[in-house]
């Protein structure tokens, strides 16, 4: 089966105050369908590079960006915009929420660019804020939201067009726990509808709901491997030795 | 273990299975290995060390016998209550191995770290998995939370433990 993402030998510099700064250095990934994936490192290992160059929002200097069996690193900008209007989902550390619009004008704004009807729009809209337990806040400015609530918007932007593929860049970075637990809740629900996840996390027990975990250092991948279903804990307690 | 039967006994005796009951309905779930055989080699000790007296139960044929605490039974249980539990865990498993492995040349220590990395993280999905379960009770849902705070908490010193060898030259 054609994978759904590959990055095939990618590279990008960076010029900075006149040197050259390798963020990413021959990444060769591939991503099946449906999978949920991970990826880790250090700060500056090229991580969040690796996730823009994947949605389009960068070019590669060298290597290629594969998305459902067609090279997508050479499209131009408005090809590349209609591509992930259609099939990729993005969620920004920072949210990115338009600030004059309402929670459900974000939401609702991909789906019109998409080429949606205003009422389809808004149905599906109210849907997904539902789902992520915001519907009440729908009228809201963006601004006026926790840290948790706009990126459930966030979350609800990016899923709007049922992408085949979500790629999100620290997703609960800013969030409490219980607001972590609401993004991995509909992040689970997505997988299980079998759309393709993808995130740059720095929290472990995040990562650890992933399938496959990625470790990025210094631009390239230093490990590559699957994590197990849970598996049943057998003896957390040990009250023996002692006597 | 044996303040913690001291513990189950102060306030009247009790028989060996009633003590297995409460330790049973106490930790539950996550205390599927507790015999009855490591109950009963506890009193043994704690009756051969004088903490601990025992007399048959009147007319009872199967044997079963009632524990109660003596006066030494008593004040080691004040000492342990009064005295809070060590703070400081200055041993690793991990580090003794890596520093071997290391020493002895018998791999290379990225990937040692890589491989323990990889078994934090499948260790924090099995406890998540257990706690998504529902099947903890309180106290269970405690001990398990408090493992997934230790277990990132040694993922982090895994990070620290690479950068400080890459800074040293000693892995690639």
């Amino acid at each position: 089966m054609t994978p759904v993402l590959e990055a095939r030998a990618l590279a990008k510099t960076y010029v900075s105050g006149g040197a050259h700064v390798r963020a990413l250095d021959g990444v060769d990934m591939t991503v099946e369908r449906g999978e949920f994936v991970a990826i880790m490192g250090p700060s500056g290992c090229g991580k969040s590079t690796l996730l823009n160059l994947l949605a389009g929002f960068d070019r590669p200097s060298t290597g290629e960006v594969w998305l459902g069996g067609q090279r997508i690193d050479g499209l131009s900008e408005a090809a590349l915009a209609r591509l992930r209007r259609r099939r990729i989902g993005f969620v920004f550390q920072f949210f990115n929420l338009l600030p004059t619009l309402s929670v459900r004008e974000n939401v609702e704004l991909p789906l019109l660019l998409a080429g949606k009807h205003r009422r389809a729009a808004r149905r599906t809209a109210s849907i997904l804020l539902d789902e992520l337990g915001i519907a009440e806040r729908r009228n809201t400015a963006p601004a006026l939201l926790s840290g948790g609530q706009q990126q459930r918007v966030a979350l609800a932007r990016a899923m709007a067009n049922s992408p085949d593929v979500v790629l999100a860049d620290e997703p609960t970075g800013n969030l409490d726990s219980d607001a972590t637990r609401a993004v991995m809740e509909l992040l689970g629900r997505a997988r299980g509808r079998g759309q393709t996840l993808l995130l740059v996390t720095h929290d472990a027990r995040v990562a650890a709901a992933a399938d496959r975990i990625v470790r990025l250092r210094d631009g390239r991948i230093v490990a590559d491997g699957r994590l197990e279903p849970a598996r049943s804990v057998p003896d957390l307690l040990d009250l023996g030795g002692d006597t | 273990m044996k303040e913690v039967v001291l513990a189950l006994l102060h306030g009247g005796g009790a028989h060996g299975y009633e003590v297995k009951q409460t330790l049973d309905g106490t930790f539950g779930e996550v205390l599927p290995a507790m015999n009855a055989g490591q109950i009963y080699t506890t009193l043994a000790r704690l009756t051969r060390d004088e903490l601990v007296t025992t007399e048959p139960v009147d007319g009872d044929a199967r044997g079963k016998r009632v524990y109660r605490l003596t006066a030494a039974g008593q004040a080691l249980l004040a000492e342990w209550v009064a005295r809070p539990v060590p703070g400081m865990r200055l041993k690793s498993e991990f580090l003794m191995k890596l520093v071997a492995v290391a020493t002895a040349r018998l791999a290379d220590p990225g990937r040692l770290i890589d491989d323990q990395r990889h078994e934090y993280l499948q260790s924090l999905r099995d406890l998540d998995g257990l706690l998504q379960s529902g099947r903890p009770g309180s106290t269970a849902r405690l001990l398990v939370e408090g493992s997934i705070l230790h277990v990132r908490a040694d993922l982090e010193w895994l990070d620290l433990i690479e950068s400080r060898l890459l800074e040293e030259g000693k892995i690639a």
